[in-house]
């Protein structure tokens, strides 16, 4: 083997955004050494970016929410394939990690008796979303890193991982390379934790950074792990149309939690037009009883516009491909409109959504105190994922541990906004304790060197390439495909074509070329998550294209409607024996009485 | 955020309508741009197409694309929300994701260079561990016992409000760069930084927090050699007042702690109170 310079860890945890950095802080309460590796800086990841809010049923605005509501909102938002187990644990713990953040140093908005204070969104029954303006993933993510700091845990930013080491079907480690100086390091660990998060640079738009790019996914995927559910891609109804160089940024569903309205170019509120049958108990008759609800009105139902992502989105994209959109392809967001019913409205908007003011105003030249923001979807967060054991987050491959973005079950088929915060801080710490566990209970694997060294080979490849393709044209290339193929409305013609694509987009990533040398280097960086990307458009769309129905997030043009025979299981994806992508379906275990019940009584 | 647009594979969406009046202004702009690493460097001018609502990020992504697929830059959110993509521009600490080229002039070429009081690592990225460790130094939240019986607390929304300001703050270190403390007399060893001011404010003036930061800020962190230019607060992104609300108060609670006993008594007395 070549020598690679080598530290050990009890975990390895890779990934610092909300659920990477629960995880360490859980497994270092644990007593074992902890070793934390990302991308990016400390305290940019993706978690920083969330500004709705935590959903958690504390209670605390309105006193009939509990765990069991917050459950039952859960599962009819994800249409029941989500793993009912982590729906569960997620509902009953998320109020005790919120709460434990505060013990922590978060500041949460407050209510009137000093309590932290919950919002309205989308698919939630109840006020539930703990928030702080519309900054909350900032004070989540500085809180568990200044708390984090602290717990003697050994951070090691700005490496990326290249491959998941082995020993037999036991994780063992990993193999990374520093961004500044290109070298690489072996970490051997007893047990890892996935946190990378999502994969929304599959997507030309999308509200994603360049972190996301499956590197979790495929990493576990090349590993021999199990992913689920990949077909499952969130489109944020949400994202900034105009200009173009911020198309696809987000616009938070807190927007409309305040109030906020979508109207067509006919300024009508498209979004009373088309209700769905097992939401229409639950939305508002009229405009006026919406309003009430938006302003804490206990006995009115939430307007339209609070309806699941997935179906807001394809209201949206109707609009638009119906000739009714905006001056540049999407629809209207209209918070302005307060004015009508509140005094002072501009200041409250200011107040309440700062961070939108601000993004319109410098961005855009648009004041959203005073006149309607553009908005359409962009590809926002994925449901699928890694598969785990619900309790214990680990993997079939003993050791290896996913929590957050890159694991899947929680959110089925739809994830409903601020359930991720929470998925977050609850797997997280799960995740953590049990991989902590989980290194007590065994002795160092023996990472297996051949895998290092290719890894490592392949790595370097690009270097030795006298002439080739540039990376990021690629990555272009690929993002169009993804975009118009496997996008927001999907059918079987268009995916397989996407096939194809992708496997030409394949060899051209076999002969991509960079310049320049190791260090601190995009090019390479950017050439070397193309693999990542490729691997992770493949399962999403190989399971898009087994689906053959539309349900939540996934919506199938040639089978529009839900069909009762595929919530049976979850479409699994593996790697085969040859090396090839294997499709499988998972049977979903019956959802025990007690739970049922739950559901039924929730309504 | 969608890809940088670049000339010839549109950024602009294909199902864009027609109508949309796509790059009305387009033209060519040249940007000076620093390359290098701690050994030495350049500027190299790049000239590339720029077109409406541009920001100096994309034409930094654009550039890397198309002409320079090595040059070395920071960013995460391209929304002013993480604090990753600070550089000097036209000379000026600022973020490249937050300045619009419409609001720069186009006619001479716009330099872009990293942040001048960190060693540089290469281009635009700098190496910012320095500010890491000084946070580690800095005594940790230590909040009140709880409340209420099932361990919370009740704060009003007042008190909330009075830290959010400092609780705004996305790590960019733009303020840190323009300091002439650290900028110029390399204060490193001693001086914290107006960041760092912030933060012990945060903590300070948490409505839970009972730890006493203010010796540490004299003796250690060195808030005496801040002579309270306000440059830090002109340069920060997130409009936080550092000088007049953060630095202030807290050379103010030095003072009471130090050179005012009765004062120090008193506040002794209500923390004691509080706790
Ligand atoms: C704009 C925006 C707003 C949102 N708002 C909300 C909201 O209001 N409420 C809500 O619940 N959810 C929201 N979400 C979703 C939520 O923020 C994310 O799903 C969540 O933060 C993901 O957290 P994570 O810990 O799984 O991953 P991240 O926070 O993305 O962290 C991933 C980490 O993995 C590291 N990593 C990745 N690959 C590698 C590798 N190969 N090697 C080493 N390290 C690696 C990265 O560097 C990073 O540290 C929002 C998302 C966006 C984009
Ligand atoms: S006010 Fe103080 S901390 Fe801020 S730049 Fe001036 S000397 Fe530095
Ligand atoms: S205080 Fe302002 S300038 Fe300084 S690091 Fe924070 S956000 Fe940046
Ligand atoms: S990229 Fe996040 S602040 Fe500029």
């Amino acid at each position: 083997m070549a020598d690679f310079e080598t530290v050990h860890h009890d975990v390895l945890v890779i990934g610092a955004g909300g659920a990477g950095l629960r995880a360490a802080i859980a497994a270092a309460a644990d007593g074992v050494s902890v070793g934390l590796v990302c991308k990016s800086l400390l305290g940019k990841a993706h978690t920083v970016m969330a500004e709705g809010g935590v959903a958690a049923a504390l209670g605390n605005v309105d006193d009939r929410d509990s765990w069991k509501v917050h459950f039952a909102d859960t599962m009819r938002g994800g249409q029941y394939v989500n793993n009912w187990r982590m729906a569960e644990l997620h509902a009953q713990e998320a109020p005790a990690r919120v709460r434990e953040l505060e013990a922590w140093g978060a500041l949460f908005d407050r209510t009137p008796d000093g309590r932290i204070l919950q919002r309205n969104f989308g698919g939630h029954r109840y006020p539930r979303l703990a928030h702080v303006g519309d900054r909350t993933g900032l004070e989540m993510i500085r809180t568990l890193q200044d708390h984090g700091i602290h717990q003697g845990i050994d951070v090691h930013m700005e490496w990326t991982v290249l491959t998941l080491l082995t020993d037999g079907d036991r994780v063992a480690g990993a193999l990374a390379y520093d961004r500044e100086r290109g070298r690489f390091r072996l970490f051997a660990a007893r047990a890892v934790v996935l946190a990378t998060g999502g994969v929304g640079r599959a997507f030309r738009i999308t509200s994603n950074s360049w972190e996301y790019t499956g590197d979790g996914q495929s990493l576990a995927y090349h590993a021999g792990a199990v992913l689920q559910d990949m077909e499952f891609v969130q489109f944020h109804p949400t994202g900034m149309v105009w200009p173009p160089s911020v198309r696809g940024i987000l616009v938070t569903e807190g927007v409309r939690g305040e109030g906020g309205v979508l109207t067509n170019n006919q300024g009508r509120r498209f979004m009373f037009d088309d209700i769905p049958e097992n939401y229409r108990a639950q939305t508002a008759a009229d405009p006026d009883e919406g309003w009430r609800y938006t302003q804490g009105d206990k006995n009115a139902r939430r307007p339209p516009e609070l309806l699941t992502r997935d179906h807001v989105a394809r209201s949206i994209t109707r609009e638009v491909r119906e000739g009714r959109g905006s001056p540049h392809g999407g629809v209207y967001l209209d918070i302005a409109w307060i004015k009508e019913r509140l005094p002072h409205a501009a200041e409250h908007i200011k107040k309440k959504l700062p961070s939108m003011y601000h993004q319109f105003k410098q961005l855009a030249d648009i004041d959203i105190t005073a006149e309607p923001m553009e908005v359409g979807p962009t590809t926002h967060y994925i449901m699928g994922g890694i598969r785990v054991d619900g309790d214990t987050q680990m993997t079939n491959l003993a050791g290896l541990f996913a929590a957050g973005e890159c694991a899947a079950g929680l959110h089925g088929a739809n994830r409903l906004g601020g359930n991720s915060l929470s998925d977050l801080l609850v797997f997280g710490q799960r995740a953590g304790a049990h991989a902590a566990q989980f290194a007590r209970a065994h002795d160092e694997a023996a990472p297996d060197p051949r895998q290092a060294d290719e890894a490592a080979r392949i790595a370097l490849e690009p270097f030795s390439r006298p002439s080739g393709e540039g990376p990021f044209q690629i990555q272009q290339a690929l993002q169009g495909t993804m975009q118009e193929l496997v996008g927001i409305v999907r059918r079987d013609d268009e995916m397989t074509e996407a096939l194809s694509q992708i496997a030409t987009l394949a060899d051209r990533v076999a002969r991509v070329a960079v310049d320049g040398n190791r260090e601190y280097n995009p090019g390479w960086h950017t050439a070397l998550d193309l693999g990542n990307l490729l691997t992770v458009s493949e399962a999403i769309t190989r399971s898009a294209i087994e689906r053959r129905e539309s349900r939540g997030g996934h919506f199938r043009d040639d089978y529009p409607d839900k069909d009762p025979s595929f919530a049976q299981f979850n479409i699994t994806v593996r790697k085969g024996a040859d090396g090839h992508m294997e499709l499988h379906h998972e049977t979903i275990r019956p959802i025990p009485d007690a739970l049922q019940q739950v559901i039924a009584e929730a309504g | 955020m969608t890809t940088p647009p670049t000339p010839g594979l549109s950024g602009v969406p294909s199902r864009a309508p027609a109508s949309a009046p796509a790059s009305s202004d387009s033209r060519t702009a040249t940007f000076r741009v620093w390359r290098g690493d701690a050994t030495g460097g350049a500027f190299h001018d790049y000239p590339t197409e720029t077109s409406t609502g541009m920001v100096v990020l994309d034409a930094i992504h654009q550039i890397q694309a198309d002409q320079a697929n090595d040059l070395a830059v920071r960013w995460n959110c391209k929304a002013g929300k993480c604090g990753s993509c600070s550089a000097e521009i036209n000379g000026k600490p600022r973020l490249m994701c937050m300045t619009r080229l419409s609001d720069l002039s186009l006619d001479a070429p716009v330099t872009v260079e990293p942040m001048r009081a960190f060693p540089l690592v290469k281009d635009l990225v700098t190496d910012l561990s320095w500010n890491y460790r000084v946070k580690k130094q800095i005594t940790k939240f230590t909040p009140r016992p709880p409340d209420a019986p099932d361990g919370t607390w009740r704060i009003q929304q007042a008190d909330v409000d009075r830290v959010q300001e400092f609780r705004k703050c996305i790590e960019c270190y733009l303020c840190q760069d323009v300091c002439h403390v650290i900028r110029e007399h390399h204060e490193q060893d001693t001086f914290i930084g107006p960041r760092f001011f912030v933060y012990a404010a945060a903590l300070e003036m948490h409505p839970l927090d009972i730890a006493d930061r203010i010796p540490a800020l004299k003796r250690e962190h060195g808030i005496g050699f801040c002579n309270i230019t306000k440059c830090c607060t002109s340069v920060c992104p997130e409009n936080i007042t550092i000088t007049d609300n953060a630095i202030i108060p807290l050379k103010e609670r030095v003072v009471d702690e130090f050179y005012d006993p009765l004062g120090k008594l008193v506040k002794l007395f209500s923390r004691a109170h509080r706790g």
